[in-house]
């Protein structure tokens, strides 16, 4: 049986006819993915094999900071991450609920678990950037306060997707969460400028001191490529397994089927 | 508009018939409050400088708990479906729940404040603020948790899944509540942080019941 077999397209609804389906077929998804994923495999560990020993071993050491300042290699691009993948979260959230998008569900939910993890690697970076820097683990300053609920929002989502028997209204549910969730993005972006009476002042004067120097922030850049097709090669890894995982499920389910049926039906039955 | 008005005179008869429902969250409420001298000792200005917060971790814990059945009792006995189908937008059922679970739960905390704190120890003088406070918040957290309960309906877990989807949001009213407390016990003003409470329920008022809409039409 050829990959472009019905048997996966009986298990999902049919879907619209539009533009935008043409990417929802999983078959072309899958083709089209299987080419560009080890492309992006490759320049990820491209990226990183340059950029990571620039940064933790070539570059200078802060004047103030010293060596600790090579947490900021790891930490930024995982904050940049964090709340890019959120952005890219609540795209496809709205690609999923207003076009009804198989594949966008299938993204947010393979999503989540990554972004949650980017997100955990940025607090734990920054936990540990603070104790030598700020002399605390952490402080309930507000932009940690709402990076760590974008962490909460992360699991809570991916949590979400997966409580339901029902794949599908799981996926529903999730995007409305994803969607209600977006009002926290601006809130860690600005939460600098924002909350400098409220909190403690100049906890993260970093984005308020004159621009990085070259010798940081080339490296710097290349880190956050590198961790960036890193990120996007392995939600799009999981997003094929889990389109795969479907296929396989509904290949099973069709087999079963056609196991019980009795030998007199199995003509009429029969889908493939 | 008359459909939601029976909407909700529904939803306050239910809970007028079932009153221990009420009654638990409010007790729960008070203990949660009591709980803090035993654990902090009960020297008084310890206690009422972690009074503010403990008032509004406690009053936000004891309105989650009713919101686990907001939905639940209506999905089951087929209810919820009706009220789907009267020609209610479904976004206007969620704000009568949201409503009502206000009137059922946050008022009567809004009541129960002044004796959770005194057992906290909180300024005389601060009790009219605690009390805007509690009330804007247990507002704030009635919106936020309608639309929680309506996304966690009928998932597993749901009832572990709904603080875990609703508290972290929740966050902004504990800090300008308990900040509004500290200032009126200090001997400031409020305004600025009720105000601001204000504002989040504001906005929260028109976009939680959409959200919450939009979760429960999945059917």
């Amino acid at each position: 049986m050829d990959h472009a077999s019905p048997l996966a397209a009986e298990a999902r609804p049919p879907a619209g006819r539009g533009s935008l389906h043409r990417f929802a077929n999983p078959g072309r998804f899958l083709r089209l993915s299987g080419r560009v994923l080890p492309w992006l495999t490759g320049a990820a560990l491209l990226a990183l094999a340059i950029g990571l020993p620039w940064a933790l071993l070539f570059s200078p050491p802060d004047w103030q900071q010293g060596e600790t300042v090579r947490i900021l290699y790891v930490h930024v691009p995982m904050a940049w991450l964090a709340m890019g993948g959120y952005l890219a979260l609540a795209i496809g959230s709205a690609t999923a609920l207003v076009w009804r998008h198989p594949l966008a569900d299938l993204f947010c939910r393979e999503l989540s678990p990554v972004g949650a993890t980017v997100t955990a690697l940025c607090l734990a970076t920054g936990s540990l950037w603070g104790k030598p820097m700020w002399g605390t683990w952490w402080v309930w300053d507000a932009r940690l306060t709402s990076v760590l609920v974008l962490f909460f929002l992360w699991l809570g989502h991916a949590a979400l997707v997966r409580a339901f028997d029902d794949a599908e209204r799981g996926a529903r549910m999730g995007a409305i969460l994803a969607l209600i969730g977006v009002v926290n993005l601006p809130v860690v972006k600005f939460s600098v400028d924002w909350w400098n009476t409220l909190h403690q002042p100049a906890s993260l004067t970093r984005l308020n001191a004159p621009a990085l120097h070259v010798d940081i922030l080339y490296p710097l850049l290349v880190c956050a490529l590198g961790f960036t097709l890193a990120f996007a090669a392995v939600v799009l890894a999981r997003t094929r397994a889990a389109v795969m995982e479907r296929r396989v499920r509904a290949l099973q389910v069709a087999a079963a089927r056609r196991a019980e049926m009795p030998t007199g039906d199995r003509m009429a039955g029969s889908v493939g | 508009m008359t459909g939601w008005r029976a909407l909700l005179g529904r939803e306050l008869r239910l809970a007028l018939r079932h009153p221990a429902d009420t009654l638990a969250a409010v007790l729960f409420f008070v203990l949660v409050a009591a709980l803090f001298p035993f654990g902090i000792g009960p020297a008084p200005e310890a206690l009422a400088r972690l009074a503010p917060g403990a008032l509004l971790a406690a009053a936000l814990l004891a309105a989650l708990l009713p919101l686990d059945r907001l939905f639940g009792a209506d999905a089951e006995d087929g209810s919820l479906d009706q009220l789907l189908l009267s020609g209610l937008p479904p976004a206007a059922v969620a704000a009568a729940k949201a409503v009502a679970h206000w009137l059922t739960t946050g008022l009567p905390l809004l009541l129960a404040t002044p004796v959770a704190a005194a057992l906290l120890n909180l300024p005389a003088e601060a009790w009219p603020a605690a009390m805007a406070a509690l009330g804007l918040a247990a507002g704030f957290l009635s919106l936020l948790g309608t639309a929680g309960a309506a996304l966690t309906l009928g998932a597993r877990r749901g009832g572990v899944l709904l603080p875990l989807l609703v508290l972290p949001l929740a966050i902004p009213a504990v800090i300008f509540g308990a900040a509004g407390i500290e200032a009126a016990a200090a001997g400031l003003s409020a305004r600025p942080y009720l105000l601001l409470l204000a504002a989040l329920l504001a906005a929260a008022m028109p976009l939680a019941p959409l959200a919450a809409g939009a979760a429960l039409r999945v059917e």
